[in-house]
């Protein structure tokens, strides 16, 4: 069985020096070696972004794509071949900015798909431009005098989005990360791991120091019950001297394939491609 | 032609009509004409028929089925000279709407007739159908036999009332008008030949060819795949999907195709607009990908149930930076078939995204055609999984002389590997060394000189030698074929350049067969002879004349005919 080694590449990372990503890349190997998966069953399709790099350094089939397209290239991939364990990266540009239709429409899907957003509130790849996650009134290279819209609040969105599996991880923390991670991708369902991460270059203000004060996990002052959905949103919209992490909330729903007829008893890759024959199906032009 | 409001079952009625005459073994051509909405407004359904093969519609019409007035007052000028008009009334009205005494009018009071047999107020146009049948003398037998496997679904009752409205129609116009309308039309024999839009024709083909994936978003003129493909679902084990847009359509494709199943998907100009970022991602990580791209008036939503050809250009440059992509623009249904198959193969083959250029001319108006045979499959270099077993250094975008690199489906231990939209070595690790770019740029541009050595040459219709030689592309085809019949009854030799393949493109061939043409016109329903600039861009030929419409309205035979004697100075 694979373990979180196998899962390494020999390429070095491209990050700067602290950066969050290292500490999602670490998880994700862990979560990974975990949930029992070899590298040639597991699928990753990043977008663009600081994290879309993440394909070369994840020992497994990678599809770097492009912006905001993370989501439909998954899609596609997880209905043409199912018994593939399909991971789908992006950052807080790619997931709920340029491509938040996508997300949207994933979510209402429930496709066995895991998401992990790179939450950095930033746009760091392009020098650190504002994001749609960016907290109101800050001051970025495109909004020198603050950020006049509300941030996106993915937690919510995805509670109303119909997202079966939605969580909160923090890149300070791996090992809680590696495991929302797991039980992510053993959940059936679309899985949502929104994952708080410091750029150490471009945001100042949502550093690492700011969320380890901040941060707690979800049921450790008391019960949680991550099926109540009115309580999920009650801490879905906490954001202050408080923030949580950890399981928010979910469901059991039959995913979309399982819903799909024609992929029921074997993966649409396995369908032969030579031989059909359309002489019936002419018949209905005549 | 049936005439009337949009909701009055003109479509549903046209296409019986259509199949009647196919089913007496007869040639269809027919043209579907309706404004962007679905009540009201004008539709129109045109049928030509004939024992030999048609290609388009004539400028005229011999019998005009008008369900309402308004269809008698905008066709009354289009009627042929021994034309005659069914129209909904108890007799002739004073004024004879203003037709030419020529014209022939049957009333016939369908509206009450429908009414005493119990039928709903749609149901008028099944009696003019049986109306029509029998004015032209044709075997009613063959429309019932239609009727009654159309509507055989929703049960006997529903044939039966079907059938007995179109025979009251039928014996309605037996009793008054004996004689009939002058016009015979007979069946030729029972080889009940097959009607297909382009957009059935091409979804056959991705059918045969083993395409297992389609998503698009709904786009006229390209829905109709959408539609036929979605309730062949089931039939042959598809996945069909809507999706959000027309970059998840197109995305999903290629994750589909990536993961190693015949993906597709279709849409207009609009939809092709967000697409094109991803046509290039597909070119860049190398997924084969299908899309069929049906032209409509633009810019902007322009003319949304029209037709034209304005897209070529774009299709052919759309993306940023240079890559290898086939587009071919079938000229009429059984071409649009066998595009399909070819383009899977040419998409897996060479790695590439192939377009298949329609347009709503070619897509939704049906034809008859003779079936079709059995397609060839290629999927290319594609190493099976006892291949990847001996493997031990698998580079994906491997640097080879035909620029091709042996492909892996996802799965295997031996075969992983990065697809990446970023520059990348022969592994799929991202690259900006400049000898790498260089390297990776050729290898991809490549594979555009072997594609075109093993597409198959222009055609040339009509005679080698000629005065006049047509240039042009994708569905002009058909009223090209009809005009060249109209320019030899008026002595003129004339012979027709069909371009199939757009790119890459087969500049020699075309500027040998140029320079030993007489006249050359470009006939090309757009507005920038979008044909004439790529010939002159690839061969550094200057056609002589341009024949252009951009009304939103194929050409008639008439017109190209009409617009080539006027060239020429003939006449």
């Amino acid at each position: 069985m694979a373990d979180a080694s196998d899962f390494r590449t020999a390429i070095k990372p491209v990050w700067c020096p602290g950066c969050g990503n290292f500490g999602i890349l670490t998880a994700l190997r862990g979560a990974l070696a975990d949930s029992g998966l070899e590298p040639n069953q597991v699928m990753i399709v990043s977008g663009i972004g600081c994290h879309g790099a993440v394909t070369q350094y994840v020992h497994a089939n990678g599809f770097h794509s492009i912006h905001g397209r993370t989501l439909p290239v998954a899609t596609g991939i997880k209905l043409a071949n199912h018994e593939l364990q399909v991971i789908a990266m992006a950052g807080d540009g790619d997931g709920y900015g340029i491509g938040i239709g996508h997300f949207i429409h994933a979510m209402r899907r429930n496709l066995d798909i895991t998401l992990l957003v790179h939450n950095n509130k930033r746009y760091s790849l392009t020098t650190g431009q504002t994001s749609p996650t960016t907290e109101k009134g800050s001051s970025t290279k495109s909004t020198p005098f603050g950020v006049i819209e509300v941030p996106v609040n993915p937690l919510t969105l995805a509670l109303s989005s119909g997202a079966t599996y939605i969580s909160r991880g923090f890149a300070g923390d791996p090992p809680h990360l590696r495991k929302l991670i797991a039980d992510g991708i053993a959940h059936k369902g679309f899985a949502l791991v929104d994952v708080l991460q410091p750029c150490i270059t471009f945001n100042h203000v949502n550093t690492n120091a700011f969320y380890k004060e901040k941060v707690y996990k979800l049921g450790e002052d008391g019960d949680y019950d991550p099926t109540d959905m009115v309580a999920a949103y009650e801490r879905a919209v906490e954001w202050g001297d408080r923030i949580p992490t950890g399981l928010l909330y979910k469901e059991s729903r039959p995913t979309y394939e399982d819903e799909v007829m024609t992929i029921k008893d074997m993966p649409l890759v396995e369908r032969p491609v030579v031989g059909v024959d359309i002489s019936k199906t002419m018949e209905q032009f005549r | 032609m049936i005439g009337g409001e949009a909701g009055f079952g003109i479509m549903a009625s046209g296409l019986m009509v259509t199949k009647t005459f196919s089913r007496g073994g007869l040639h269809v051509f027919d043209t579907i004409e309706y404004p962007s909405l679905i009540r009201g407004g004008h539709n129109t359904y045109l049928v030509r028929t004939a024992d030999r093969e048609v290609h388009a519609h004539t400028g005229y019409i011999d019998m005009l089925v008008a369900l309402n007035e308004e269809t008698i007052h905008l066709h009354k000028e289009e009627m042929s000279q021994t034309g005659c008009i069914i129209f909904d009334g108890k007799e002739e009205p004073e004024g004879r709407f203003g037709v030419h005494a020529d014209i022939s009018l049957f009333p016939i009071p369908l509206t009450e007739m429908i009414k005493s047999l119990g039928g709903k107020p749609i149901m008028r146009n099944t009696a003019a159908l049986g109306a029509t049948i029998a004015l032209i003398g044709y075997d009613i037998t063959i429309l019932e036999g239609l009727m009654s496997d159309m509507f055989q679904h929703k049960g006997d009752k529903m044939v039966l009332d079907n059938i007995r409205i179109v025979r009251a129609g039928y014996d309605f116009m037996m009793d008054n008008h004996p004689g009939g309308s002058g016009m015979i039309v007979n069946p030729l024999d029972d080889s009940r030949k097959p009607v297909l839009t382009g957009n059935d024709a091409v979804g056959l083909g991705a059918l045969a060819a083993g395409c297992k994936f389609y998503s698009a978003y709904p786009m006229t003129p390209a829905s109709g795949l959408l539609h036929f493909l979605a309730a062949e679902e089931k039939n042959h084990n598809l996945v069909v999907k809507q999706t959000e847009d027309e970059l998840a359509a197109v995305l999903m494709a290629i994750g589909a195709s990536h993961a190693g199943v015949r993906a597709m998907t279709a849409t207009s100009g609009g939809g092709f607009s967000l697409m094109t970022e991803s046509l290039g991602l597909a070119a860049m990580t190398e997924t084969p990908l299908v899309i069929m791209e049906g032209q409509r008036p633009g810019p902007s939503t322009g003319l949304a149930t029209r037709t034209e050809q304005g897209d070529l250009r774009f299709v052919m440059h759309a993306a940023q930076g240079d890559f290898p992509r086939v587009v071919m623009a079938p000229g009429d249904v059984k071409e649009c078939f066998w595009a399909a198959g070819q383009a899977f193969n040419l998409a897996e083959k060479y790695q590439i995204p192939v377009i298949i250029l329609t347009d709503k001319f070619l897509t939704e108006n049906h034809r008859t055609v003779e079936g079709f045979n059995a397609m060839t499959i290629d999927r290319g270099l594609l190493l099976d999984p006892e291949e990847m077993d001996v493997h031990s250094d698998y580079k994906r975008y491997e640097i080879t002389e035909s620029g091709v690199s042996p492909r892996v489906l996802p799965g295997h231990t031996n075969g992983i590997y990065n697809a990446n939209s970023n520059e990348h070595d022969e592994y799929g690790v991202d690259q900006e060394d400049p000898g790498n770019r260089t390297a990776m740029m050729d290898k991809r541009m490549r594979k555009l000189e072997h594609i075109l050595e093993e597409l198959e040459e222009p055609v040339l219709y009509g005679p080698v030698e000629s005065d006049v030689t047509l240039i042009s592309w994708g569905s002009t085809k058909g009223p090209i074929l009809e005009a060249m019949m109209l320019l030899e009854q008026n002595n003129i030799r004339v012979n027709f350049l069909q371009i199939l393949y757009l790119l890459p493109f087969h500049a020699e061939q075309v500027a040998r067969i140029m320079n030993n043409a007489g006249r050359t016109i470009c006939v090309e329903n757009n507005k920038g002879a979008q044909l004439a600039g790529v010939i002159r861009e690839r061969t550094g030929l200057a056609v002589d004349e341009k024949l252009l419409k951009y009304s939103g309205r194929m050409f008639t035979p008439g017109e190209i005919a009409g617009g080539v004697m006027e060239m020429i100075g003939h006449g």
